[in-house]
């Protein structure tokens, strides 16, 4: 009956956390059930809607399409990750979604916005195709996307401000200045306090 | 749904992993980028007693691209060969067909070599590789490795020759000849979806300017990729001569055999194979052209036509 448990290591959003885990399980619910990082929502589980999209080693991948075991030696960064833990601020890929109505229901928008994150990374000034390719992988049922790639847009042009804004430098709008959080480094690692998630949560099936 | 049991193992090198392989024989499954595998395993329609994970051997890490072929190991990921400058200038089509698979967040995680071992027929890169005449390297436990042509490869949809406790090790994929031109285009509902029909082609100009040699690789429209050579067809004319492409278009419809589904009949593919043939003839022969003027820009390379 017993399931033979695998000891896992994973890196994520900049603290090592130690878990004990079936290899079957999916990073999807290591990251949601074991972590309880439930920011990652799972909806297809067969890698078709997009919402459980993470970074590893800063590239968007499926969660629900690897398993946590395989994950170990990786840099894990989930919708958490991309603020400063206690902090109130957005990020900038956050805040555009908001301004500009990127989401209505928000079940897919984690992942909308792990995978802009890892297209920004890559591509800082994406053109409207460039976006529909980065976006393809994730599926929104509410807002018909238009506004999701204005908001990827409106994002794009955030972090460029905030790449290019030297310190002292004036600020040439009223959202570059609170923009301190960069996608290249996509997480603020505020004490990289570890976290042991092993236990009866962890083994538990 | 959730995976079924499995016992996990992770060798990190070919030789531990050949001889674990050999060891399981039928109950050994190997894992590499599992976007293909893992799907399976949610909706419960493989379980594998063992899964053997390469995703740790970084001996199968490596892309090589030689005078005479793209050779790929199985370790690496599509976003990786898609991105790699090299590989796109000495076989184009390689990212002319990567950009079409799936969606960039699959490409990073699956791997060149799991899409081949997969079989699946509406795989872009099956058909790159039965059209480039290339070959896979398979390894096995006390033996040599061995190659296998794309022909004898590919047996059926989703289903490999491979045997029990084989593993790919990587594939090659050779070069075309300098200045021949090469196309992929197709269709599917979405963008990233699997294509209703997906023709890759090859052509090489002769000094006149009219086709040598015109080929093409074509996907979801016949139980294994289908090759066919349409120069019967295009041979001493213009690569875009309507009546020339419709005689090839119909060359491809002849020899294949689609298969009806929820998402197109028989004969919507069969208009698709007409349409899409002429279409990726014609954009592989402007490709020639511009690689004779040398007029291709590297960074373009593999993403027109």
């Amino acid at each position: 009956m017993a399931e033979t448990l695998e000891q896992v290591t994973l890196r994520v959003n900049g603290t090592t956390r130690q878990l004990r885990v079936p290899a079957r399980r999916l990073l999807s619910d290591a990251l949601r059930h074991d972590l309880r990082l439930t920011g990652t929502h799972v909806g297809c589980e067969h890698g078709v809607c997009g919402c459980c999209t993470v970074l590893l080693d800063g590239d968007p991948v499926r969660s629900c399409l690897m398993f946590a075991v395989s994950a170990e030696g990786h840099e894990l960064t989930t919708v958490e990750g991309l603020t400063p833990r206690d902090g109130d601020e957005l990020h900038p890929i956050q805040r555009s979604f908001q301004e500009c109505h990127g989401l209505q229901c928000g079940f897919c928008t984690p992942g909308f916005i792990m995978s802009i994150a890892g297209l920004l990374a890559d591509n800082p000034d994406p053109d409207e195709d460039e976006i529909v390719e980065g976006i393809s992988g994730n599926l929104c049922r509410c807002t018909g996307y238009r506004n999701i790639i204005r908001a990827v847009q409106r994002a794009a042009e955030l972090l460029r401000a905030a790449e290019s804004e030297a310190p002292g430098a004036d600020d040439p709008s009223p959202h570059g200045a609170a923009t301190t959080t960069s996608v290249s480094v996509p997480y603020a690692p505020s004490g990289a306090d570890d976290h042991d998630a092993t236990g009866d949560e962890g083994s538990a099936r | 749904m959730k995976p079924p049991p499995f016992a996990y193992h992770a060798p990190t090198s070919v030789a531990a992993a050949l001889e674990l392989l050999a060891e399981l024989g039928d109950d050994g499954k190997v894992l590499a980028g599992g976007q293909s595998l893992i799907p399976l395993l949610n909706m419960r329609l493989a379980a594998p007693a063992h899964l053997v994970d390469i995703n740790r051997i970084d001996e199968l890490v490596g892309i090589e691209v030689g005078d005479d072929a793209v050779t790929v190991g199985a370790g690496v990921r599509h976003a990786a060969l898609e991105r790699d400058e090299a590989a796109a200038q000495a076989a184009p089509l390689l990212r002319q067909a990567l950009r079409l698979v799936a969606h960039p967040a699959i490409r990073n995680r699956g791997t060149v070599c799991g899409s081949i071992a997969h079989a699946d027929p509406a795989g872009e890169l099956t058909a790159v590789l039965a059209l480039l005449g290339g070959t896979v390297r398979v390894a096995r436990h006390g033996g040599d490795s061995h190659d296998i042509a794309a022909a004898d490869f590919f047996v059926a949809p989703l289903e490999s020759s491979l045997r029990p406790a084989d593993l790919v090790t990587s594939v090659r994929f050779p070069r075309p000849p300098i200045g021949a031109g090469s196309a992929f285009v197709e269709f599917a509902r979405r963008h990233g979806d699997y294509a209703l029909c997906g023709i890759g082609a090859t052509v090489a100009l002769a000094d006149d300017g009219s086709v040598a040699t015109a080929r093409v690789g074509a996907i979801s429209i016949h139980p294994t990729p289908l090759v066919v050579d349409c120069g019967a067809a295009l041979v001493g004319r213009p690569p875009d001569d309507e009546r020339a492409l419709t005689a090839a278009a119909e060359l491809v419809d002849e020899a294949s055999s689609p298969e009806p589904d929820l998402h197109a009949t028989v004969l919507y593919r069969r208009q698709l194979t007409r349409v899409l043939t002429a279409r990726a003839i014609a954009a592989a022969g402007a490709h020639a052209r511009r690689r004779r003027r040398g007029t291709t820009h590297p960074t373009q390379e593999g993403i027109d036509g």
